[in-house]
């Protein structure tokens, strides 16, 4: 028999609609196998049908080895990360939707805004298909809102037990404008230390859930992708932006502490300025978390030249992402590497970097 | 956050300092009790904000610091058996037996997990009857109430897959322990409010009687120990003893009665090894014959394992106020959070772990 | 020891024997709690949580005692502590030898005794 080429398959099926259903008969293939690492048959229909469907580009759909992309000289950025959450499905997105802000956000805070995106899945075997769907189609919405595409991609299956559902991991290249330099070496005492809006959602949303905490209204993940609001702050404030950091895993805590050191300057804090919603504030209290080491997944901490602090709030409150925006520190030159708070009443204590997982305390 | 902000308030910490600084004459030493009280004064920098004259020594109130090398040692033993799922409170997970601790089990593939209630256990026990589901219960007066009730409860249900590893502590022994130390130094005491909150206050009326020394049942937020620290000062200043009641939002004379009534119900009073102390006569709690079915103790036949502590950790000094954590020759090197030599290092109360991460001010 | 958490009943619930459960809300977060020790709480009513059990309800008029104590404490002092400025901690306050006073009310001891003049009682 005629086998329909490949160029046929893809020219027959265009990226399916918003909401549409899985595009894989789910009668037939109601989970993941191994054949659909396999390489074969199942391989190619799995990529073809439901990644394709699900966020098909120009790029992508030629399907080769790699991708190839248009850069105009200078500077570009890379960066990668795997995301291991569990659950993959939490209040307000999914592994997949983290993945791309996640992504997306390391290239904002080097200054540069995504060219390619590329992902890549390690399926347990036995995952529900439905649910891969889900996780497909939350990465095209992702990638939308954050001006990229995916480009390549690779799938693998392991067998059932050795992999936790799915493992996803996002890597992607991005474009520096000429004069934008933002970094840790930018940093000098008397600058300001900036968030772009409260802290610890998304740790909270995640954990609550495990712990199985009830809500009067729902916590949710912050993630969310900040390249937009970047580009607006370079674009109008020039290299009075010295740094930006988005403080994922160790919360603010770590993030601070590593630029510290890496900037060989002193960080201090005010404990009263660093904005928390109440609810998150509340579930930190009964587990015994400290917000301050707490994950973000769609916040950003910048540091400023003093002149231009006003005019960086102004415009992070204009922003969707930025509206309560604060001002919650100051860089000096004393304790290079430190990081110390001043609390609430007046004392100072030293900011640590997170050691291991922070456990909920209890007793 | 109310009943927490408002105790939190600058001005009035301010406030209270200053007339703690104006009503000190001589130098005092005062005990605060509980490692929760501990981590408030050196979170906010509190301890470092009274004057000059008043030395805060911090006591052995952290049930995770206290517990014997033995039991984590006999916990381990039990959790690393198939077919049991261990249960406990977070902090239990880190603390280092005499080769290894829950946390590391429950990496090499053990049924460790970490339950925010006595309560889940047992619900835990119920919808697996398969499983030996073994419960934790380290603690202070304060947490026995909870654990009475999760045994009392299991036993009305007649679950046979429960069972609890008993390692209850109680405070006025200790404080009598430290009391009748010959290089005794401390004058006062803040006695810990939660444990007050149940008990009452009344058994402490003898001790302050006896060796004539200011007691104040004092709360956990920054205000609650800056008037419980202005309260014991009037008395010593004064020359005045007895026991006084700074935490009476939640505390009074008589403590919680229901919850006493089932605590004895369920437990009887026993002797017991505090690490780093050593065995105090009529200080711990064991299950009554009544229950034994559900003591894990017997259970599990584990109550031969036997421990010696390492000698380069000097917990036992620390949690007696005769050492600063910072006096210790290993801490910060060979004992940090990461790789402790001992609980105070590892639990969120303890005073090492307090000051390895509040207090490190100078570089 | 322990991690008491302050939070709002929400509601009492019926259940099994003698273990009464509630919804307790810790700033908008909703847990459910029991109620055991804390038999005669009320929706409304403030406890202290540990572990998923009430273990006190809190009195909310002795919850002011603390500012009570505040102000008597203010009153009586003559020089009024400068506030610190945002920042860092305030500088100490003056020293005060020979003036300090004990607080009158029910947490002072008793009051020194007058100076004795000739003449006079006491």
């Amino acid at each position: 028999m005629s086998a329909v080429t490949g160029e046929d398959r893809r020219m027959s099926n265009p990226v399916s609609p918003v909401g549409a259903a899985c595009p894989l008969p789910l009668d037939r293939y109601p989970a993941i196998t191994l054949a659909h690492g396999g390489g074969g048959k199942l391989s190619r229909q799995l990529v073809e049908e439901l990644f394709l469907g699900a966020y098909a580009g120009p790029e992508l759909s030629k399907l080769h080895d790699g991708a190839v992309l248009q850069v105009e000289g200078g500077r570009l950025a890379f960066t990668t990360d795997s995301y291991v959450v569990t659950p993959p499905f939490f209040p307000g997105g999914d592994i997949g939707s983290l993945a791309v802000h996640g992504t997306v956000n390391d290239l904002a805070m080097c200054g540069a805004q995504p060219l390619g995106l590329s992902v890549g899945f390690i399926l347990e075997e036995g995952f529900p298909m439905e649910d891969l769907w889900r996780i497909a189609r939350s990465i095209r919405s992702a990638a939308d809102a954050s001006g990229v595409q995916v480009v390549t991609g690779d799938t693998k299956v392991v067998d059932r037990g050795k992999g936790d559902g799915v493992f996803v991991n996002t890597s992607a290249v991005g474009q520096i404008p000429d004069g934008v330099d933002v970094g840790a070496h930018r940093i000098r005492p008397g600058d300001r230390i900036l968030v772009s809006g409260p802290v610890a959602n998304h740790g909270i949303a995640i954990l609550s859930l495990r712990e199985g905490l009830e809500f009067e209204t729902r916590l949710e993940t912050d993630s969310a992708p900040l390249n937009g609001l970047v580009a607006e702050l370079l674009a109008r404030l020039g290299d009075g932006v010295r740094a930006l950091r988005d403080p994922t895993r160790g919360g603010v805590a770590s993030a601070t502490n590593e630029m510290a050191a890496a900037a060989g300057v002193g960080m201090r804090l005010e404990e009263s300025a660093i904005p928390v919603d109440d609810e998150v504030r509340g579930a930190c209290e009964i587990l015994g978390l400290d917000p301050l080491y707490v994950a973000n997944e769609g916040k950003m901490l910048l540091w400023v030249d003093p002149a231009v602090a006003e005019d960086a709030l102004a415009i992070l409150r204009a922003h969707p992402l930025g509206t309560r925006a604060a001002e919650v520190g100051d860089v000096v030159s004393e304790h290079p590497g430190r990081v110390l708070q001043r609390s609430r009443i007046g004392g100072l204590r030293v900011v640590e970097m997170l050691s291991g997982e922070q456990l909920p305390r209890i007793c | 956050m109310r009943y927490v902000d408002e105790y939190r308030r600058e001005e009035d910490a301010q406030a209270f300092l200053g007339a703690i600084r104006r009503r000190v004459t001589r130098p005092w030493t005062l005990m605060e009790i509980c490692g929760g009280q501990t981590h408030t004064l050196v979170k906010f920098g509190i301890d470092r904000m009274l004057p000059e004259g008043i030395t805060m020594v911090h006591g052995p109130g952290c049930p995770v610091c206290v517990t014997p090398l033995e039991m984590i040692d006999r916990a381990v033993a039990i959790a690393r058996r198939p077919g049991v799922t261990f249960t406990s409170f977070g902090d239990m997970l880190r603390v280092p037996g005499s080769d290894t601790d829950l946390l590391s089990v429950k990496a090499s593939g053990g049924d460790v997990r970490i339950v925010y209630s006595p309560l889940d256990a047992v619900t835990l026990a119920r919808s697996h009857p398969d499983r030996e589901v073994v419960f934790f219960a380290v603690g202070f007066e304060t947490t026995a109430p909870a654990n009475a009730m999760a045994v009392w409860r299991a036993h009305q249900l007649g679950l046979e897959n429960f069972s609890m590893l008993v390692s209850h502590v109680l405070v006025p022994p200790a404080m009598e322990a430290i009391l009748g130390a010959p290089d005794n130094r401390v004058q006062a005491f803040l006695a810990a409010g939660h444990v007050c909150a149940v008990m009452g206050y009344r058994e402490y009326e003898p001790l302050a009687e006896r060796y004539r020394v200011p007691m104040v049942v004092t709360g956990f937020e920054p205000l609650d120990l800056l008037q419980g620290i202005h309260m014991a000062v009037e008395m010593l200043e004064e020359g005045r003893w007895g026991v006084e009641n700074q935490y009476a939002r939640a505390v009074d004379r008589m403590g919680n009665r229901p919850a006493q009534e089932l605590v004895s119900r369920v437990f009887e009073i026993t002797d017991r090894a505090w690490r780093g102390i050593g065995e105090i006569p009529v200080s711990g709690l064991a299950l009554r014959d009544e229950f034994a079915a559900h003591d894990a103790l017997t259970r599990f036949a584990v109550e031969g394992i036997e421990a010696d502590e390492p000698a380069e950790c000097h917990a036992g000094e620390v949690l007696r106020g005769l050492m600063k954590p910072y006096d210790c020759p290993a801490f910060g090197t060979r004992c940090t959070p990461e790789r402790p030599l001992g609980a105070p290092m590892v639990s969120s109360e303890g005073a090492c772990a307090a000051y390895f991460h509040y207090a490190r001010t100078e570089a | 020891m322990c991690l008491g958490v302050p939070g709002k009943v929400v509601e009492v619930l019926e259940s099994p024997v003698g273990m009464t459960m509630g919804r307790v809300s810790f700033s908008g977060i909703v847990k459910e709690v029991c109620l055991a020790y804390t038999p005669d709480v009320r929706p409304g009513e403030w406890v202290v949580v540990h572990v998923g059990f009430a273990i006190s309800r809190i009195d909310e008029d002795e919850a002011t005692r603390v500012f009570d104590y505040l102000e008597e404490m203010n009153e009586l002092d003559e020089i009024h502590i400068p506030q610190p400025e945002a920042g860092l901690p305030g500088p100490p306050p003056p020293s005060r030898t020979g003036e300090g006073r004990p607080p009158r009310g029910p947490l002072a001891g008793p009051p020194p005794e007058p100076p004795l003049t000739a003449g006079g009682g006491s």
